[in-house]
Parts: C-alpha cells; structure tokens; sequence
C-alpha cells in the first residue's frame, strides 16, 4: 500500500522533529542562567554552597550535558516533563489539565477561520468586481492588520460590556452547580464564542485572500472551461470542479498557520482568561518557572507536529496527486 | 441545398482590455452542414478561438461579449438564447475539445467521473449504465483495458491519452457539431498523426459535423472540405479546400501554405520555393481599423489598403477572398 | 480635397516602413515607481507611514512631554482637557506622549527584527536554492523545525530565559519570522539558477560567491522585498504581542506595553487600550496596503495584464 506506506515515512519524519524539539529545550534549560538547583535553592529560601552541590548531584547536574540530554529525552519519552516548583506538581500533569482547553479553542478557531475563510473567498472569487468582492478585500487587510489581543478586547467592550450578551472571562461559569451535560456545554459554548472568534479573525483574513486568489486562478483554467463546455450546472462547475482544486493551497496555508494559530492562542487566553496553555505559560514566565515554560513549548510543538500531520492526510484525500510519483 | 446545421452571419465579438475595446472577431461569416468538415486556419490571435468560444457561449466573463451578428444552430438563435437553454447544447449538441489536453482534464477526478458527469448531465440515465457507457466511449477512442483505466487520474496518462479522453467526453452525447480547437497542438507528431485519424474514422461512423480549428495546412488538406481562413479576427479567405490550396486568392493565404512543402507538393506538381510570411499578427489595437490588416506585412500594398476595409471578391462559386487585389494576384 | 496628398494615387505601391512610435527602455525602478502610483491606497498608505516615521523621530523632542511622568488625574478621558488630548492612563501620564515615544520602540523594533529575519532566511533559502543536494536537504529540515514551534511561545521562552533586553526582543523576533523568506528566497534561487544568463555567467567563470550575491540574488529580490515589508507589519504585530504580556524592556514605552499595562482596567476606561491599539491597527495597515502596492509594482506578472 503506497498511502500507507507514505503515511508512516510522514510519522518518522514527525517523530524525528519532536526529537529535535527536545534537543533545542533542553539546550535553552542549559544555557540559561541558574539551574534546577538554584530553583530549589530560591523556593527554599537559601542554601549554603554544600547543600547547593548536594542538589546538583542528586539531579545528575554534574554529568556532561550529552549524558543529561540523554537522560532528559528518556525521562520525557515516559511522560516526565520535570516538576513545577511553582505549583508543587509535576510539569506533565499541569500540562494536561490546561491542554483540552487550549486544543478546544484553537480547533474551533481554525474550523471557524477555514469555513468563513474559503466562503468568502469563494463567493468574491465568482464576482471578482462586485461589491462582496471588495468588501472582502477591506475586511481582510482589516482582520490582518489589527493585533489579536486589541480585537479580543475591543470584543469583550462591545459584546460582554455594552452589549452584555457573553460572559467577560473563563471557561465555565462556576456558579452552576448540578447541571447537566447538556447545560454545561451551553455554558462551555457561550464563553467560547468571543474568543473563538476573535482569534479566528486574523485566519479569516489570511484564507479568504487566498481562496479568492486560488479560486480565480481555478475558475480561469482549462479544466473549468472543459467542464463548462460540457454543460455542467454552474454550481456544479464551481464546487465540483473549480473548489476541490482551490482549496488545496488552502489546507496547505492552514497547516503552515498551526503554529502561528498556537501563538495567537497564547495572547486570547491571556485576554478572555481563558484556562488553557497560554494562560499557563503567561504566569509561568511571570514566575520564571522554567520547567513548565519548556514543558508547554514541548506540548505545544506536539500539537503543531500532529496538527500537521492532520493536514498532510487531508491533502492527500483531496489531491490524488500529493504523494504519488509521477 | 438543404438548410445548414450552424449558420453565422455577420459575428462581432468585442474583448475589453485595459486599452479599451477591440473587436477580436469582425464581420464574419459562415456556414456548417451536417456532416461536413470546416476548417479554420491562421496563426495564433486571429479569432480562431474566439469564433468556437463564441458559438459555444463561452467567451471569457466580463471580457469578451457578441456585439453584433447571429449565430443560428439547428433553428435556434444561440446568441438570444438564456443560460440555461445554452447550457444544455453544450457539450450535448455541440462539444468542444481543447488545445492543451494536458491540463483541459480536472486533476482531482478520475477519468472515468469525468466521462461520466457529462453523461449524467445531459441524459436520463442510471450511474451504472453511465459508467458501463463510460467504458464503451473509452474503448472507442482507442484506450486499452478501458473498463480498468477508468479508475485512473489524468496525471497517469500520457498526454495524447488524455486527449482521446477528452474526444471521448465531447461525443459521449452523440453531439451534431464537434469543435476542436488545435487538438494536435500540444502532441507528439506520431501522435497528432492518430489523433486525426482517429477524429475521422469517429465522423465516419457517427456523422459530426467537424470545426477543425488549426494552423497545420496539412491537416486541413487531409481532413477538411472546406475551409476559412482568418486574419486578424476578420475572414481573408473562404472556399473548399482544393480550391483555396490550388489557387490562393489572398496574399496570406499564399504565404501560409508555401510555409508547408508537402501541401503544395501534393496538390500541384511545381516545387515552389519555400518561404515565410514576414512580420507579425497586428496588436489588438490595430484590430478594427478601416483597413486591410495584412497590409504591414504584404508585398502587394498600395496606398488603397491602408484607406479602406478591402471588399470579398468571389472566384468561380463558393471561394473568395478579403483583398483589394485578389483578381489580379 | 485636392490637397490630401495620401488619396491622390491609391494603387501606388508603398514601399516605406510604417511609423511606429518606439518605446524608450526605463529604468526598472521608474516603472515601478509608475506601477506603484497607479495603485492610490497604497500611495495614501505610504504618504502616511512617512508622517508616522517623523512624528516617530522627531515627535517626542517636539511634544516634549515625558512619557513616564505623571501629570494629571488618572483615566482621564481625552477631550476633557486640552492639555491631554488623549487623556491619561491609569497612573496619570499622558496617553499621546506614550503613543508618540512608542512609536519609535515599535517601529524600530520592526525593522530591526525584519533585517534579522529576512538576512536569516535570504542566506539560509539562497544556499539552499543554489547548492541544492543535500545542502537544501538539510537547510529545508532546519526551516521545517523551527515552523513547528509555535513563534510566539518560543520568542516568549528567549525573552524569559535570557532577559528583556531590546536586541534579545529583537532576536526573539527575528529568530522566529524568518522561515517564510526563506522558502520564497530558495524557489526564486531555484527558478533563476536555470536561467540562461546565470548558466553564462558560470561558463565565464564566475565564482559560487559572486553568482549567488551578484548575479542571483539581484533578480531574485522582488519578491523578497515584498515580503519584507510585510516583515516588517508582523515583526511590529509581534513585537506588540510580547508587550502586551509583559515581555518588554520596563524603561521603554510601547504600544503594545501600554495596551498591556492598562488592559486591568479597561473595562472602566477602554480608550486607554482603544487608542494605542488604533495606533498599531493604522501602521500595520499601510504596511499591508504598501506591501501590496509593491506586490503589483514588482511583479512582472501582474504587470503584464
């Protein structure tokens, strides 16, 4: 099987890179100034120089850093990120606790950006002069040009503060107590919405320019015109025949977004208070709590790393050509 | 005779640019019947195209629009009728195939969804007995192992394959006219040569009209009755084939076919010296002018070409030319 | 009629070339220039990116209020005193005196951070493109990893690690942008490398280093001037983002800083975060629309049509 075999190249490939994520954390753990040691020494409120050395050993600071790396790989590849001084627990599990929310907003956001994105596109693409067509284009430059955590706090001044229709901050509201499944996924859903959206705003912009593009260049192709001159329904011409063959730089630029989706994440949490890594990683970095900072950059290079994987299969469903030999 | 098939009177097309309006097709003229096979010839940009574009309502949008004239098909006037009836000629009564074959086939879909749709589109017919019909279609223009190369993507094809894909997907509704605009072009030589034959052993059996559009006068002397051709988006020359490639009456004319030693050689027997024409096709900005066209590259200029429009002079019947000095050339 | 000398014999035989106006070459910077002046956003976009440089330049000596000072009551609204258009901030320094000094941080933090990347990523794309092979091989995997990392995460990590100096910001930044001129540098080096003119230039003897800088390079840049520009937008976009968390020199004003520092109480008083933030939204915004009209002026392409 060609596409099974393609697909696990991809996921060595994957692994290959997670590998190379560790390598550069634990470089950045080593070169920066004060250690483990000094953490401890710090919450401990000061050690004297032996006590000091004591630590080191114990936590294997004194071997070669190759032997450290090693050291430091294995102990993550069985899910041991180090532990949190800052919050008395282990990395690992502070991480999974923040991550379902994080990893809601950003597929919601994504989902939210690549939908709005490719109608838009689409419907401007097929009046590339009319007046949705323009406005498109403003409202592209505008999602582009205004900064992710300005937009979510203008959201929050005109959607929870004169319009009071959405909550200001969180994820659940914790005055309910017995409800059930379904109200407390309403609830999830209502404080999702502004932040949802506001990150979705940048994305918007950046897919529906370039669904117009594609989508243009498409309608104006060859194969187009051979379906035109078969007679097909135009709605057919252009979701059957130009849109499958659009949408592929599409997804292409989305799994290029990943990372960038991650990053925005980190500046909307941190405006709606939203509990998910970005919020984590802003008090962590307050706190100068090391270990958790890595651990997210970790994790969340995990999330881009599977997220393009995601992409890479969709491509590949949608283009018979993408991974095959010529 | 009887009443012509397609018949276009006096066709204006107008294309937008940035520098303005320019008329890509001016003042043509001509008729099609049933099983005959038409010709048109020049060299790239003088409305060749535009004429099929225009008769099957697919001129570019926003760009390219008939201002003028008629374009009457099997009693209906195409250039009045609403989308949606025009949609239904297409690719049913009147098929297209296309110069680049290597990208004329949607990459993302199977041949045989392609072959298919066309089917679904225009008959009430089942998927299954579409797909069976998709079978026969491939195997009859020359595909081995039809039923299995239905499952393939074009990009598995060679490029003269895709072509007699797309021939199968223009007859696949038995159509009454079959446009093809430079279907060799692209190909091999070896392979051009089986395109055509195979183009006329398919009229041969299912009696299409054909509008071979192409500027190989080989071609059209093997394939076609009568031919037109076309200078700068008006009609130079018009007449049968013998005729025109025996005497040419229009200085293009001539130049185009002492281009190509073995048309000459077949039809008459003197071996002329072989030339080409001088200069280039004009810029859509000259296009329109009252004028001849030809005149910036034509040995025979006088001070009348560049005044006035030149005039059609007819010979003996069917031929005759756009020159003020057809008569005397 | 007599005296039209064209019409007196009309079957004269022409025999003088016909007069056709012959175009002057220009300089390919002039006809960009022309290209660019076509596209009016863009020329209104540029003229006021230009005030916003002065006013980043020479504005905080002209306005001569000190940004870090506080003068009035805090959250004061602008409009209420005209001696603070603007109004306060929560501590009571004047809101325009902190857009002014900002602007200069920000932008150039922008441009430092878009040199950074865009010389990371035009040697790392132009070696890949011209040596191909396994040096592309290996140069393109580098590019790949650092897409993984989610930018602004890492940048953050470098900045808490090793201090928030504005070259650490500015390598924060640069070190995370440059991936995507580094893919655009590496296809153009790729199409060009093939070109008749760069193979001459080899036939002559012209050295690796010469080919890449000197004859390569030079006609590769359209597109990697675009780009950029609109570097120089995210690098900005960017810079405010970190700011705004916190993540910035604490002796410096910028707008993304004030936007962070207020954004407490912004429920209260919104124009102390609107404001700063309309003065980002407006840069970004020209940048965008310049980068554009420059799309339009250096793409041969387009220009075409």
């Amino acid at each position: 099987m060609n596409f099974l075999r393609v697909t696990i190249t991809r996921m060595a490939y994957a692994a290959l890179l997670l590998v190379a994520v560790l390598i550069l954390n634990f470089t950045l753990m080593h070169l920066a100034p004060g250690d483990v040691a000094d953490t401890i020494a710090q919450s401990a409120g000061g050690i004297d120089a032996e006590a000091l050395e004591q630590i080191r050993r114990e936590y294997g600071l004194d071997q070669p850093f190759i032997v450290q790396l090693g050291g430091y790989i294995g102990r993550v590849l069985q899910f041991d990120l180090g532990y949190s001084f800052f919050y008395s627990r282990p990395v690992t599990d502070l991480i999974l606790d923040r991550l379902p929310a994080t990893l809601l907003l950003v597929i919601a956001a994504q989902i939210l950006a690549l939908t709005v994105g490719v109608v838009f596109g689409v419907i401007s693409a097929r009046k590339p002069n009319g007046i949705f067509s323009h406005f498109v284009t403003l409202a592209s430059l505008v999602g582009y040009s205004a900064p992710v955590f300005w937009t979510g706090l203008l959201m929050l001044v005109m959607f929870s503060l004169i319009l009071p229709w959405f909550p200001v901050a969180g994820m659940r509201d914790v005055t309910i107590e017995n409800g059930n499944i379904f109200i407390h996924t309403v609830d999830v859903a209502r404080h999702l919405v502004l932040p949802m959206v506001t990150l979705a705003s940048i994305f918007v912009a950046l897919y529906s320019r370039l669904s117009r593009a594609s989508m243009i260049e498409v309608l104006g192709s060859d194969y187009v015109r051979t379906a035109k001159a078969k007679g097909l329904k135009s709605n057919q011409v252009v979701y059957k025949h130009a849109l499958k063959n659009a949408i592929s730089p599409v997804i292409t630029l989305a799994g290029l977004q990943l990372s960038a989706i991650v990053s925005g994440a980190v500046l909307v949490e941190t405006v709606f208070s939203w509990p998910g890594l970005g919020t984590l990683a802003f008090q962590s970095i307050i706190a100068r709590d090391t270990p958790t900072i890595l651990g997210i950059l970790f994790f969340s290079s995990l999330v881009v790393i599977v997220g393009n994987q995601v992409t890479d299969l969709v491509l590949r469903l949608v283009d018979p050509r993408v991974g095959s030999k010529k | 005779m009887t009443e012509p098939l397609l018949k276009v009177q006096n066709l204006r097309v107008e294309l937008t640019t940035r520098n303005g309006t320019a008329p890509v097709i001016d003042d043509v003229s001509f008729e099609l019947h049933a099983g005959e096979n038409l010709s048109f010839v020049g060299e790239s940009g003088c409305g060749k195209s535009m004429t099929a574009l225009a008769i099957m309502g697919l001129l570019p949008e926003g760009i390219g629009r008939i201002t003028a004239g008629s374009i009457m098909f099997d009693g209906q006037e195409l250039t009045e009728l609403s989308q949606e009836r025009l949609r239904r000629i297409r690719g049913n009564d009147i098929s297209m195939i296309f110069q680049e074959p290597m990208t004329s086939l949607n990459p993302v879909y199977t041949i045989g969804e392609q072959i298919v749709e066309v089917l679904l589109a225009h008959q009430s017919i089942s998927r299954a007995d579409a797909w069976a019909e998709a079978a026969t279609l491939l195997d009859a223009v020359r595909i081995p192992k039809a039923r299995e190369r239905l499952k393939d993507y074009p990009f598995q094809l060679s490029g003269g394959q895709r072509q007699r894909v797309m021939i199968a997907i223009a007859l696949a509704c038995k159509p009454k006219v079959l446009i093809a605009d430079e279907p060799t072009t692209a190909l091999d030589v070896t392979v051009q040569a089986q395109i055509f034959d195979l183009l006329r052993d398919l009229r041969q059996e299912t009696g299409t009209s054909i509008i071979l559009i192409t500027h190989d006068m080989g071609a059209v002397a093997e394939m076609a009755e009568r031919m037109i051709v076309m200078y700068a988006g008006r009609i130079a020359e018009i007449g049968a084939v013998d005729d025109i490639i025996g005497t040419p009456r229009h200085p293009y004319t001539k130049g185009l076919i002492s281009c190509v030693p073995h048309v000459l050689a077949h039809v008459t027997d003197e071996k002329q010296p072989l030339t080409e024409v001088p200069g280039i096709v004009p810029s859509l900005r000259e296009f329109g002018k009252d004028q001849c066209l030809f005149a910036s590259r034509c040995q025979h200029r006088t001070q009348q070409c560049l005044t006035a429009r030149p005039q059609s002079v007819n010979f003996d019947g069917a031929q005759s030319a756009d020159c003020w000095h057809a008569g005397t050339l | 009629m007599t005296d039209k000398p064209t019409t007196t014999d009309q079957s004269a035989p022409v025999t003088e070339l016909l007069d056709e106006p012959i175009e002057k070459a220009r300089h390919p910077f002039m006809e960009a220039w022309d290209m660019f002046r076509r596209n009016q956003a863009a020329l209104v976009a540029l003229i006021i990116l230009v005030l916003i440089i002065i006013a980043a330049i020479i504005g905080p000596s002209l306005y001569g209020r000190d940004p870090f000072e506080m003068v009035w009551a805090p959250f004061t609204p602008p409009g209420q005193n005209p001696d603070f258009i603007l109004g306060t901030d929560y501590l009571g320094r004047d809101l325009l005196a902190m857009i002014i000094s900002g602007a200069r941080v920000s932008i150039i933090i922008g441009l430092a951070a878009a040199f950074v990347s865009v010389f990371i990523g035009v040697t790392i794309g132009a070696l890949a493109g011209y040596y191909r092979g396994w040096v592309e091989e290996a140069l393109m995997r580098f590019t790949e990893f650092f897409q993984v990392l989610p930018t602004l995460l890492f940048s953050m990590v470098i900045v808490a690690l090793f201090g928030a100096s504005l070259p650490m910001i500015t390598f924060a930044i640069g070190i995370v942008s440059w991936t995507a001129v580094a893919r655009i540098t590496r296809a153009e080096f790729l199409r060009i490398r093939e070109l008749e003119y760069v193979t001459a230039s080899r036939a002559s003897g012209a050295r690796d280093f010469k080919l890449i800088f000197g004859v390569i390079l030079p006609n590769a840049l359209p597109p990697i001037i675009v780009q950029s520009a609109l570097m120089v937008g995210s690098a900005i976009l960017f810079e405010a983002g970190l700011s705004f968390l916190g993540l910035t020199d604490p002796n410096v004003v910028s707008w993304g800083q004030i936007i962070g520092s207020n954004r407490t109480y912004f429920l209260d008083a919104s124009f102390t975060v609107t404001l700063p933030g309309v003065a980002i939204f407006v840069t970004i915004l020209c940048i965008s629309l310049v980068g554009d009209g420059l799309n339009d002026a250096l793409n041969p392409k387009l220009r075409s049509r």
